[in-house]
């Protein structure tokens, strides 16, 4: 009997057993009629050749473990960055349950949002019972300000209009006529979560720009000298905003971040539970529309949202997730020339001691081999941050990211002798960057958690980089923007680098010569 | 103690009042306080959500690819729609199982159609054959395809049926089913287990070749239905099963395989762990195949030697002699769990709100433990469910079914509980109120919870739950004084 009170066996152990192992093998040479070991081992050793990965990226319909999500996530990312903001998804309930957990898994917080609870009835008659029912259940029972709306794939498929739906639902006193609902269509079979968050985003800052839907009088703008910020999804958002927000502080500038999830998804264990906390207010929405101008940090995260500012007449620049030193000092400039403000001192201060850092470092990372997924402009931003470092992005690959986007890539790979031999893949899965790993090694892999799976595979050690990260604890907390950030990413790229080296010295009275002290 | 049943009948009544009118209505019924000698739990179940509430529940599509199929290894299971239902429900589970994933086992992997506009406007039927004929080419050693529809498929008139069996002759008879579990079918994620199961019993059991995959039988096989292996449980229980002399011959469906889905009707009896996910395909082979089957409890010691004993009873005297045997000998094990951390937990309140079987099942381990549970409710339960769980409350329980976000908060906060067992979406809700939580679907990351070894870490899982220092520092001290 392997279980044992004083010293409790968790699974890990547990099943290692001798018991427990008779009995797997007693199960799988009796009952499972697995495929024999001979072909069980070709089968392994030939996924890993050049013939199986032509084969692999051959593939025309099937997809295998993606690195994305659909439209609504997003939209609920969007939604909740705003004040007492319900996000509500009209159509199938299953939805709403998967985005909570899956933002709760990652953020390690609670996720507020409701559904409409659409059935079968409602695919044949559609869904403007369950709105007028569902706002008025929502607005009594969780007071917030605000409902943001969007929709699953089930409501778009049966072309229920969001719109025309939700007067109807004022009319019949489902809600009072004043209270604000934007809304945004968000059909999962449409781009990606990064396309939801933008529609979504989109979708309230019309809203209030454009008069409440028809139902208020657009806003005049009267430009004045603040600027606005949007990050865009973000799975760092927690420690990313405040950093933004201090940086544009230190420099004494009028800002106004539009959506900022960072406090309700990093509320205090305090006694009280907090259904909404922080967040863009609505006032703080409408008078950004004056703002003289507005910067995104992520370009493809927000199309259609900087469209939509570029004609309210607003100067509009859109990063691509920027990085490290020259990220942050583009970023930074931009600042200083759309305000005239000065970069001040302790910034410059930050960045000589990234600087500083990077030159401690450097020789560790100098042509190291990494691999990259994940959303196109984070692909973009860690690009030219391992391109900066000496490092050598071999692989850069993107779910959600297209052909365009991949010519960006290879741009900022031309551009440096150590894009060399480096390549972008738009719209490849992790199933496509297993081939790569197998076929073109790679020392380091940068992803998000599902990348572990490749780690084990392939043996090509992880950094956790991206959305979600289910398996490690509060690394949103932190920035990795700024320079404060990059320091951050730094530590991180170099914290896997001597665990990988020591790991490999290790051996006592074999390797352990170089198992050094000093590094 | 509980709140007496007039305390829980206030409380109901001061929760339903921040409803608007009609949906008080609605809401009253699935909540009440289970009153001794009744036959259920007074509440009304298995009844659509009202929308815009924050319900907890899931869909068909949950029920059927995270639930019945997923875990089935050595199948790939198709998300055949847009991206995010396999995206949020991949390898979430914790559906344990050995195998080279990838190459002859598919569990934590995601298959996924990721529809287009394209694929909604013409139909995705040639991509789902296309999608077949790739998975031939890459993972040659899958031994059967499973088709999970999400919501546009059943809506855009597609039929998943015609490639199934298509697909299926050109592959020389392979098994592929399609299972019709659309996330807007049905109320919760319960009428996705009863497709699923009628998929097994139609694509699986009714295409069965004699032939293939033989075993000499014993009149001591067994089949484990109703457990999905979270964390391992279906190890930690099937151990037991072949210590008292009977031969496992298929999990349901945890670590299972297809040849074990395929010769469960050679079992002599179906022991049934979660009865509302596959009593349907239990009932069905009692009926077609004449294998009885038979629910049990490997929660806690006092339901697992209850179990032992009772599924001893359908064999043998030698049989029901190793029960006892098997019994006696984790006795140890049991008494020094329950002597460590009984005094720690004994009087501690508990409530529960979780899916399946649990919101019943856990009640015995906890009473083991000392731990008294005060109010319990089921995700996506039947009204037969609420009949089962009357065995196991006490008068004077809170039910609530199908609880709501603002619900489940007021409860809490007005019972007071040590404890509070549900899922990833109530957990951090509660421990910012300061209230110990367990996740109940996944141990937390934890587990087994099964058998005698999975007591020991439950045991343990409870303890520092409750008695971790966290929750003495959740208030400043410069509060506590004021």
């Amino acid at each position: 009997m392997p279980q044992n009170v004083e010293k409790v066996l968790d699974h890990e152990n547990l099943f290692r057993e001798p018991e427990y192992k008779a009995m797997f093998d007693n199960k799988r040479s009796q009952f499972e009629f697995r495929v024999p070991a001979e072909e069980l081992a070709k089968q392994i050793e030939y996924a890993k050749t050049w013939e199986y990965r032509e084969k692999n990226f051959a593939r025309e319909a099937l997809t295998v473990n993606p690195a994305k999500a659909c439209q609504p996530l997003g939209a609920v990312f969007a939604a909740v960055g705003f004040e007492k903001t319900l996000p509500f998804v009209h159509g199938s309930q299953g939805c709403v349950a998967y985005y909570r957990s899956h933002f709760s898994r990652h953020f390690k917080e609670p996720t507020s949002c409701v559904s409409s609870s659409m059935t079968e009835d409602a695919a044949v008659f559609g869904g403007l019972n369950n709105m007028i029912d569902g706002l008025a259940n929502t607005y009594n029972l969780y007071k917030p300000e605000m409902i943001a709306v969007s929709t699953t794939c089930m409501a778009e498929v049966i072309g229920d209009d969001l719109d025309a739906f939700i007067k109807t639902s004022k009319q019949k006193g489902s809600i009072p006529a004043e209270f604000d609902v934007p809304f945004a269509h968000t059909p999962a079979f449409v781009g990606s979560h990064i396309t939801g968050y933008d529609n979504a985003l989109q979708g309230i800052i019309k809203y209030f720009w454009d008069g409440k839907a028809g139902q208020g009088t657009a806003l005049t703008r009267i430009p004045n000298e603040s600027i606005n910020f949007i990050g865009g999804f973000d799975g760092f958002v927690c420690g990313n905003l405040p950093e933004i927000r201090r940086m544009l502080d230190l420099m004494g500038v009028e800002h106004t971040i539009l959506c900022d999830p960072s406090d309700v998804w990093n509320t205090p264990t305090d006694g009280e539970f907090r259904m909404y906390d922080g967040g863009t207010t609505k006032a703080q929405v409408e008078a950004a529309i004056n703002a003289k101008a507005t910067i995104s940090f992520q370009g493809y995260s927000t199309e259609k949202t900087m469209k939509l500012i570029k004609e309210h007449g607003h100067d509009t620049t859109s990063f691509h997730h920027p990085m490290g030193v020259t990220g942050t000092d583009a970023f930074l400039m931009k600042v200083s020339e759309l305000t005239g403000k000065p970069i001040p001192k302790e910034l410059e201060l930050e960045r000589g001691r990234l600087v500083d850092a990077i030159a401690d470092s450097q020789a560790h990372l100098h042509g190291k081999k990494f691999a990259l997924y994940g959303d196109p402009d984070l692909m973009l931003g860690m690009t030219a941050f391992l391109l900066e470092l000496g490092a050598e992005p071999v692989h850069v690959l993107s779910t959600n990211g297209d052909k365009e986007w991949a010519e960006k890539v290879q741009v900022l790979l031309d551009a440096s002798p150590f894009g060399k031999n480096c390549k972008a893949y738009p719209k490849a899965d992790l199933w496509h960057m297993r081939s790569l790993l197998f076929t073109e090694k790679v020392d380091f892999l940068i992803g998000n958690t599902y990348g572990k799976y490749l780690e084990r595979d392939c043996g090509t050690p992880l950094i956790r980089l991206g959305f979600p990260i289910f398996d490690r604890h509060h690394h949103h907390r932190f920035p990795i923007w700024g320079y404060q950030g990059a320091l951050r990413v730094l530590t991180m790229l170099l914290d896997e680098y001597f665990e990988a080296l020591d790991a490999n010295t290790i051996g006592i009275g074999t390797t352990d010569y170089s198992y050094d002290i000093i590094r | 103690m509980s709140l007496t049943v007039e305390e829980n009948k206030a409380l109901i009544e001061e929760v339903l009042k921040a409803y608007p009118e009609k949906t008080a209505k609605k809401r009253a019924k699935h909540l009440g306080t289970f009153e001794d000698g009744k036959p259920d739990c007074g509440v009304k179940s298995n009844i659509k959500s009202l929308p815009g509430v924050m319900t907890i529940r899931g869909c068909a599509y949950a029920g059927s690819k995270g639930v019945v199929w997923g875990p089935i290894k050595d199948m790939i299971h198709i998300s055949h729609g847009p991206v995010g239902c396999g995206q949020y429900s991949w390898a979430s589970r914790r559906n344990y199982y050995i195998g080279e994933t990838g190459i002859d086992t598919f569990g934590t992997m995601q298959f996924t159609s990721d529809f287009q506009e394209k694929d909604i406007v013409f139909g995705g039927d040639k991509k789902l054959e296309k999608i077949i004929d790739e998975i031939e080419v890459l993972f040659p050693l899958n031994k059967g395809i499973t088709v999970q529809s999400e919501c546009p498929i059943g809506l855009i008139g597609d039929d998943i049926e015609a490639v199934s069996k298509k697909k299926a002759k050109e592959y020389e008879g392979k098994t592929i089913v399609p299972v019709r579990c659309e996330g807007f079918r049905g109320v919760s994620q319960s009428l996705g287990h009863h497709i699923a199961n009628d998929a097994v019993r139609d694509w699986v059991f009714d295409k069965v070749d004699p032939n293939k995959n033989v075993f000499e039988s014993s009149p001591y096989d067994v089949a484990i239905i109703g457990d999905y292996n979270i964390g391992g449980d279906a190890w930690s229980s099937r151990i037991l099963l072949e210590e008292m002399g009977l031969r496992v011959i298929a999990q349901w469906s945890g670590d299972g395989t297809i040849a074990e889905l395929e010769n469960t009707p050679k079992a002599k009896l179906n022991v049934l762990h979660c009865y509302r996910s596959m009593n349907y395909i239990s009932r069905h082979m009692e009926e077609k195949y004449g294998t009885p089957w038979v629910e049990y409890n490997f929660f806690g010691p006092t339901m697992i030697e209850k179990s032992l004993r009772e599924i001893a009873s359908h064999f043998d005297d030698t049989i029901k002699a190793n029960a006892e045997v098997v019994i006696a000998k984790y006795r140890k094990l049991i008494d020094e769990t329950i002597a460590k951390y009984k005094p720690r937990l004994q009087g501690k309140k508990v409530m529960l709100f979780v899916g399946g079987l649990r919101p019943r099942h856990v009640i015995g381990a906890y009473e083991d433990l000392g731990m008294e549970v005060v109010g319990t409710g089921y995700e996506f339960g039947h009204n037969d469910d609420y009949q089962r769980t009357t065995h196991y409350v006490k008068d004077g329980t809170l039910i609530y079914d199908d609880v709501t976000g603002y619900e489940f908060e007021k409860f809490v906060e007005k019972v007071q509980p040590d404890l509070v067992g549900s899922g990833i979406k109530e957990k951090y809700v509660f421990q910012k109120m300061g209230v110990p939580f367990r996740q109940m679907h996944s141990w937390d990351y934890s587990g087994p919870y099964h058998g005698y070894d999975g007591f020991a870490i439950f045991a343990r899982d409870m303890d520092m739950a409750i008695n971790s220092p966290v929750w003495s520092l959740t208030k400043a001290p410069w509060k506590k004084a004021a």
